[in-house]
């Protein structure tokens, strides 16, 4: 079995925006990752728990309806209890309501335990970028 | 058009000319029948069943009580007697012996995974659909208690998963080293992440346990794949366990004893739905059983939302679903029934004097409070004394597993309670839909299958098939109304099994699918007609 990283991917709480976790989901896999996507509606729960079973090396937290900062509260923490608490954790898309200062909320979610905090409108190539870094995947590993 | 039709029809009589000249020939012994035998060994009742495979029907059946604690082969000679009394068998050439088992505590399991939701769920799933008694699940690394538990329970076989395919492999490691440091004896069977599952292997084997590694039960996130860990389970169970439990005796009279008694009545009930190459089946249904100390329900239907945008969240559900209520029965567990819907359900489908009256029969009167008593026991009116007496009853009939209705109310009381167990063993199988507030309004999330349009129920177990009433027992499976949020069946037909053969159709289905469909299509009697659109759909067969 190669060295392929496991990556949970999902849109958190009680939002459907459906089209972009298809997207993020084939992207990723085109890049050679391994994608658990736990789809659309998912609890924080769900994330923790396909990510025990499937050895998954980094959570993408996505959020479109703008309730992203109370939907993602507490996640590390799970994750630290759930036993994977050096798991990478990113989340991005309109994670919070109104024109915030963006400076401000990346802190915020940097705080709540978050390693990468993307702003609306990021491609997915610079996260996956950012997740070969992160995981030292140096550029001969790559397909 | 024309000519298609007479070769169809030259076909067809060549064939009926080619059969009968097989069944003509002369041999040895030219006059008999061919027939299948099959023996379902209960945890109460051994039953036999004698199939005229000629005439595809039911030529009898007859049962006596089980004797496991002796000898089994007591009771099944004496249920064969009893068959022999009515039928004449040796008018019969028997073709093959078959037989399931229930006896002996059934086959009871431990579902070992990794997350609770996921692997630990997954495993019980492939249980329950191999026909196991789940007799205790765990989830993450087992501890030393755990591990003294699981050996407690004396489980007959170990299901161990967890991991999907590349995923986690530490916590399935762990286990088994725990496990083979255990001391206990069961065998175990493997589907967990494959990456380790030979290591996982050796290191059960090292401790001396029997091994059976079979392909991983959640290959993918999410993904269930229950079939080979079924089949596995039952190879483990023909092969080691009717030798441990004392029915290797039974073997030599009634041939092999394939599978537990719950698959085989999956089996029927998959063959009753799916149909043959040549039959159509029913399309979609639910089997109820209600029996003494549990209830099964099995559906065969995969479930998916009828209504329009609906989200699915939660496990993927097996097209073939069995679940099994332990606290749900008519004897064993009436007490724990009566308890988990409550004795006021009881009361109000029974009445208040019928409750006093059966319970002033059998003895089991709560005591009544004193003349001139304190002001507590005053207090106990009608309705609750009602209520006292109901759990009573319950309890009473859980120590006499025996009892056999003697009047009518007692019958009304068998009727009554295997209402609600069909009730409640069906409001925990099928799925919910749950309303979810979202920024966009409302939407609807469901968890388990939609099982709302299902177009056929059917009953069986003692208490429903010799029941007159059967229809007011298989009518609590559906729904009440269009705006319940619980997936039960709309506008179901209702049949009952009358012949009680639904484990013997699913034996015979091993050696022959069309005559067991055949015979279950005789036997069934309905209750309440299907909807004439969707009863034994052509199309449901292929």
């Amino acid at each position: 079995m190669s060295d392929v990283k496991t990556v949970v991917i999902g849109v958190i709480g009680a939002d459907v925006h459906a089209v972009g976790n298809k997207i993020m989901e084939r992207i990723l896999r085109d890049a050679g990752f391994k994608v658990v996507n736990v789809g659309v509606m998912a609890s924080q729960d769900e994330f923790v728990h396909a990510a025990i079973e499937t050895d998954a090396s980094a959570i993408i937290v996505s959020s479109l309806y703008g309730h992203g900062e109370l939907d993602c509260r507490g996640l590390r923490e799970k994750c630290i209890e759930a036993g994977i608490g050096n798991i990478l954790l990113y989340v991005g898309g309109n994670i919070v309501v109104g024109k915030q200062d963006f400076e401000e909320v990346k802190q915020r979610f940097l705080n709540m335990g978050f390693n990468r905090v993307y702003p609306p409108g990021t491609q997915v190539d610079e996260a996956i970028e950012d997740l070969r870094n992160d995981l030292g995947i140096t550029a001969t590993d790559r397909k | 058009m024309a000519i298609g039709a007479v070769v169809g029809y030259r076909r067809s009589a060549a064939g009926d000319w080619h059969r009968w000249a097989v069944r003509h020939t002369p041999a040895a012994n030219v006059l008999a029948k061919s027939g299948v035998l099959t023996v379902d060994f209960g945890s109460t009742y051994t039953k036999v069943a004698l199939i005229d495979m000629d005439e595809s029907k039911l030529a009898g059946t007859a049962m006596a009580p089980t004797t496991v604690s002796t000898d089994i082969t007591i009771g099944l000679a004496e249920a064969m007697a009893q068959l022999e009394s009515r039928v004449d068998l040796s008018a019969f050439e028997i073709k093959h012996r078959l037989a399931c088992s229930s006896a002996a505590g059934g086959l009871r399991m431990v579902a070992i995974g990794l997350v609770p939701d996921l692997t630990v769920e997954a495993a019980r799933r492939a249980a329950l659909g191999a026909g196991a008694k789940v007799v205790g699940s765990y989830g993450y690394e087992l501890t030393a208690e755990d591990a003294a538990e699981i050996r407690s329970k004396n489980p007959d076989i170990i299901l161990l998963t967890g991991g999907t395919d590349g995923g986690n492999k530490d916590v399935i490691l762990k286990n088994a080293t725990t496990l083979a440091s255990s001391g206990v004896n069961a065998p175990v069977v493997v589907a967990g992440n494959r990456v380790v599952a030979s290591k996982v292997r050796d290191i059960l084997a090292s401790a001396g346990l029997g091994v059976r590694v079979t392909e991983n039960v959640m290959p993918e996130f999410g993904v269930l794949h229950i079939e080979p860990v079924r089949e596995t389970i039952r190879q483990v169970f023909m092969e080691r366990i009717v030798v441990a439990k004392g029915l290797a005796k039974a073997e030599e009279f009634a041939g092999g004893i394939v599978m537990p008694t719950p698959a085989a009545v999956l089996k029927a009930a998959e063959l009753l739905a799916r149909g043959t190459r040549s039959q159509p089946g029913l399309g979609d249904i639910i089997v109820v059983d209600v029996g003494g100390a549990t209830t099964d329900v099995h559906s065969i239907a995969k479930g998916d939302p009828t209504k329009p945008g609906v989200m699915l969240r939660g496990l993927p559900e097996p097209y073939a679903k069995r679940t099994v209520e332990g606290d749900l029965g008519v004897r064993v567990s009436a007490l724990a029934l009566v308890e988990a819907v409550g004795p006021d359900k009881v009361v109000s489908l029974l009445g208040r004097e019928t409750v006093m009256e059966i319970a002033g029969r059998l003895g089991c009167t709560p005591a009544s409070p004193e003349p001139g008593g304190g002001e507590g026991a005053a207090e106990v009116d009608d309705g609750e004394a009602a209520a006292l007496a109901a759990l009573a009853i319950g309890k009473r009939l859980s120590e006499e597993t025996e009892r056999v209705p003697e009047t009518p109310s007692e019958r009304e009381l068998d009727t009554v309670l295997a209402m609600l167990a069909c009730r409640e063993a069906v409001l925990r199988h099928v799925g919910v839909l749950e309303t979810v507030y979202t920024p966009f309004g409302a939407t609807y999330v469901q968890r388990g299958k939609d099982l709302s349009a299902v177009p056929v129920v059917i009953g069986t177990g003692g208490v429903i098939v010799r029941n007159e009433s059967a229809w007011r027992i298989l009518t609590e499976a559906v729904a009440e109304n269009e705006a319940e949020l619980t997936l039960r069946p709309r506008n179901p037909g209702l049949a009952v099994d009358r012949d009680y053969i639904l484990s013997a159709a699913g034996l015979l289905a091993q050696v022959d699918a069309d005559t067991a469909l055949k015979v279950m299509r005789t036997s069934l009697e309905w209750v309440q007609r299907p909807d004439p659109a969707v009863s034994w759909r052509a199309s449901a067969g292929r």
